[in-house]
């Protein structure tokens, strides 16, 4: 192949024979989590789980943003919307996120001025349109999404733009790693490593867990070939007894990461414990904002109170997320519980497993 | 929302005191701010999530990519021939 001609990674021939070469090496039962829900819709998309020897097990991991940002986090931006004079941004995802009794589509519904954006710099550019309104973004997701809010803070700050500001929510991967290692219900050998949240970290960190808990991890891609590559070289040092992390996505990560998102991150935020919907309290799994941009914190400006908030009692969304069940355990999946109709976060979100399994998997193989 | 899809650079001009470009996605174009990665040049290839490029590209993977499999396959052939030997 012509060194210069860019790479198929949808190859459905390359993809086929890294998952010959998983065969050909896999000798026992090992259970690899794919942290990355956007990894979860694309190992269903493109059938890769059905292409794996029996003794692969795929478990989906906790990486959609909309699916763990917490019910109170969610009733919190509801009460901010429906306040007067507030533009409520935030991502498409989160509009149909059941809250306690509505979600913010039915806040929108109701009059609530919420409007969906691509980027935080457009909430920003917003804010600067219309100076008599106040603009709030929800900061959900994870390392990936966090110099994006920081880099627009920053933009807001240059540019005396005050009346913008954020509702905090976001979430960090590698604390959450470290509960899902720690916790007597795990079973996840190795891990998929999400190539685009190392793309700004790097995966240094990533070296101490995987020799304080004897896990490899492989950070990996989102194209099939991608995936077929990530899972072999996880297959590969589980049957060799290794456990390292390897680098199966070196187009876009380096072990280092993106030195001036993270400088970017570190300036506008710091850690602070998270509740995650369905996990629980973590602790310093969260960015909060430090002390000198407290002022664009949007739970500084608007007061918000409320009572005890309730999850439905069919929804096992916390097992999912967890990676003890799949949604083909749950008595509600593709019943009760629909896209146009979710019980629970997963079942919303282009990367939560529950609609992955709606849309590709629907019943069970 | 981890989701990150691969563009080139058209363009790059200052915005407000903020570097930004603009960007085409197979004939798409968009505009990404490139606070998160100011060493960018017109022509290179970026992954752009929410507006902001996550890092430029690198081109040297594809070929490790297809080292890794022509290795495999090499050392499969070399089990095969040792087991017919055997």
């Amino acid at each position: 192949m012509n060194a210069s001609a860019p790479l198929d990674y949808r190859s459905a021939e390359l993809t086929r024979k890294f998952i010959e070469q998983i065969r050909h090496i896999t000798t026992q039962p090992w259970n690899i989590m794919e942290i990355c829900g956007g990894q979860t819709h694309a190992l269903l998309q493109y059938g890769i789980d059905q292409l794996l020897p029996p003794e692969i097990t795929l478990i989906h991991g906790p990486g959609c943003p909309v699916c763990v940002t917490s019910l109170e986090a969610i009733e919190t931006a509801l009460q901010i919307a429906a306040q007067p004079g507030v533009i409520f941004t935030t991502f498409g995802d989160m509009l149909r996120v059941p809250g306690n009794h509505q979600d913010l589509f039915s806040a929108r519904a109701n009059g609530a001025d919420v409007r969906v954006v691509v980027s935080p710099m457009d909430a920003v550019g917003l804010a600067q349109a219309e100076p008599e309104r106040q603009v709030v973004f929800f900061a959900i997701g994870f390392e990936t999404t966090v110099p994006s809010i920081a880099a627009s803070i920053l933009h807001a700050e240059r540019n005396h733009i005050t009346n913008f500001s954020i509702l905090p929510a976001n979430v960090l991967v590698p604390p959450a790693i470290h509960a899902i290692l720690s916790s007597p219900e795990n079973r996840v050998n190795g891990f998929l490593a999400a190539g685009h949240v190392c793309a700004v970290m790097g995966y240094w960190e990533y070296e101490l867990i995987a020799a304080q808990y004897h896990t490899p991890l492989v950070v990996t891609g989102f194209e099939p070939v991608d995936l077929a590559r990530g899972i072999y070289q996880t297959v590969r040092q589980l049957e060799e007894g290794r456990c390292q992390v390897e680098n199966a996505y070196s187009r876009a990560v380096t072990r280092e990461g993106n030195r001036t998102a993270q400088a970017l991150i570190n300036h506008v935020f710091e850690p602070v414990d998270r509740q995650w919907r369905g996990i629980g309290l973590i602790p310093r799994s969260g960015l909060g904002l430090r002390a000198a941009y407290r002022s664009f914190d949007a739970l500084e400006r608007f007061p918000v109170a409320f009572n005890t908030l309730v999850e439905s009692p069919l929804c096992i969304a916390g097992q999912v997320l967890r990676g003890v069940a799949t949604p083909h355990d749950c008595p509600a999946f593709s019943r009760e519980c629909t896209p146009s109709s979710p019980l629970g976060a997963p079942m919303v979100s282009s990367e939560g497993a529950c609609a992955a399994y709606y849309r590709y998997q629907r019943v069970k193989p | 929302m981890c989701l990150a899809i691969p563009g080139k650079i058209l363009e790059i001009y200052e915005r407000d005191g903020t570097l930004m470009s603009k960007v085409d996605f197979g004939g798409v174009q968009q505009e990404v701010c490139l606070a998160t990665t100011p060493e960018a040049q017109v022509g290179q290839y970026v992954i752009v999530h929410a507006g902001f490029a996550l890092n430029l590209l690198s081109a040297e993977e594809a070929e490790e990519t297809l080292r890794l499999l022509k290795e495999l396959e090499d050392s499969n052939q070399a089990d095969e021939n040792l087991g017919e030997g055997e």
